[in-house]
């Protein structure tokens, strides 16, 4: 286990699952977040997908960037302005192929996340991840660690969410802002208060600070 | 919302009742932000203040345009099984030729947007119209019904970084030559509220230039449009 003996590892994979929350910090992946949150069991099966999907891409792509596109890498030149047409091919035949697994493994979860599958290659949370990758010129690992753990920084914020969602239903909401309106309302309060962890630090909690 | 195909004499390129449908039912009865729930990441995250958000609703508009329109030239020739891959190489073509040239045009304002001007690519609003309309119209069609979304997620970009900005920091248009400084605690701004009489009492809410003000203010926007226009309410 060499990459968790990495202090960076773990660091990283804290932060981008509870600091720098894709959905509640930066927002991303909001329309599959609100789409498909009204039961928590379709939330579960399409949070497990994104971490897979997240988890995969973003070694693929690390690699891609680095060896492929970068001046230094392989080919010598500088092809990065090819970056997005090869990041969303990456992701758009990796969704294919979960698609594919999920059809096998379980045709009831494939059943009921229906049209969603697919919509993971729009989003924005796996090519935000791959982006985000590049532009804070992570290494390797780090690009694994950041694509566990910015999926399950998802993963649990869809389970939050659905469960909300499905115990609202009892309430009174007022009919104009059923549904939609109290949906986005509801993960601006839960982005607020995702904001309380932003002060820590998860270096100076492992001891790496000092 | 798949319109049947258009019938064959008709002219390609007309602008009557049905073509300005195309451009004005996106701005209410069919908002892709508030009624259908497409691209809100962006809209959220830009959102704090004006000029971002008028630079990236002018490339949304330009990448949805022109992606509805390629995509409906190469309708038939596009194989179903691959078109999702087709539709997103469209995309991320566009997303190029806008992210490039935002960098050489005003370096400030890419920096700021950062991966959202990439983000375009997955953008719900693009795809989501490709699938539904290009697909089966016709190319000046598509072009309008692309340039109908664009405007309607622009719309409301502008009014959420309207209500932001203003709130949060007390400008209008900063960062632009008609920066406008309404109210704040320095002489600079319109209303000095260390000196003013009536306004002693207000500061900037920095709540709101929190992304989650964003969130509030779309769910209280979704509020107010389906109150005024019930047919949206949803039942379920």
């Amino acid at each position: 286990m060499i990459l968790l003996e990495s202090e960076g590892f773990i660091n990283i994979f804290i932060k981008a699952a509870f600091i720098e929350n894709m959905v509640l910090a930066y927002f991303l992946g909001m329309c599959s977040f609100l789409a498909v949150s009204k039961s928590v069991n379709t939330a579960f099966g399409l949070g497990l997908a994104v971490i897979f999907v997240l988890g995969i891409t973003m070694p693929i792509n690390w690699v891609i960037n680095n060896f492929l596109l970068e001046e230094s890498g392989l080919l010598g030149t500088d092809l990065t302005f090819l970056r997005f047409m090869l990041f969303i091919a990456v992701i758009a035949s990796m969704v294919q192929l979960v698609e594919m697994i999920i059809e096998k493994i379980s045709p009831s979860l494939y059943n009921s996340l229906g049209i969603f599958l697919p919509l993971i290659t729009v989003n924005c949370a796996i090519l935000g991840g791959s982006l985000f990758m590049v532009s804070r010129e992570y290494n390797f690992t780090e690009s694994v660690a950041f694509g566990l753990g910015g999926g399950f920084g998802w993963f649990l914020a869809i389970i939050a969410i659905a469960a909300i969602r499905e115990k609202i239903k009892y309430s009174a909401v007022p009919p104009a802002l059923r549904g939609l309106g109290m949906a986005f309302i509801l993960t601006g309060l839960m982005g607020v208060a995702f904001m309380s962890l932003m002060g820590i630090d998860p270096a100076a909690l492992s001891g790496g600070a000092n | 919302m798949a319109e049947t195909a258009v019938k064959k004499k008709e002219p390609v390129i007309a602008f009557g009742k049905k073509e300005r449908k195309l451009i004005s039912d996106p701005l209410n009865d069919n908002n892709p932000l508030t009624v259908q729930v497409l691209g809100i990441c962006s809209a959220l995250a830009v959102t704090s203040l004006i000029l971002p958000s008028l630079v990236m609703s002018i490339a949304v508009v330009f990448v949805c345009m022109f992606a509805s329109f390629f995509t409906s030239l190469l309708r038939k020739k596009i194989p179903n099984s691959v078109r999702m891959i087709v539709q997103l190489v469209i995309i991320a073509g566009l997303v190029t030729v806008v992210e490039f040239s935002l960098r050489y045009l005003n370096y400030p304002v890419y920096k700021q947007l950062s991966v959202y001007i990439g983000l375009i690519i997955t953008n719900c609003i693009v795809m989501g119209r490709l699938e539904a309309f290009a697909m089966a119209n016709n190319p000046w069609r598509s072009l309008l019904d692309g340039l109908g979304n664009g405007l309607g997620y622009g719309a409301i970009l502008l009014i959420v970084a309207f209500i932001r900005e203003l709130f949060g920091k007390g400008t209008l248009f900063a960062g632009t030559g008609i920066e406008m400084k309404i109210i704040g605690a320095s002489p600079d701004y319109w209303i000095n509220t260390l000196t003013s009489n009536w306004f002693g009492w207000y500061a900037n809410n920095n709540l709101m230039v929190l992304p989650a003000a964003a969130m509030f203010i779309i769910g209280i926007l979704i509020w107010i449009q389906r109150s005024w226009n019930q047919k949206l309410v949803d039942i379920s």
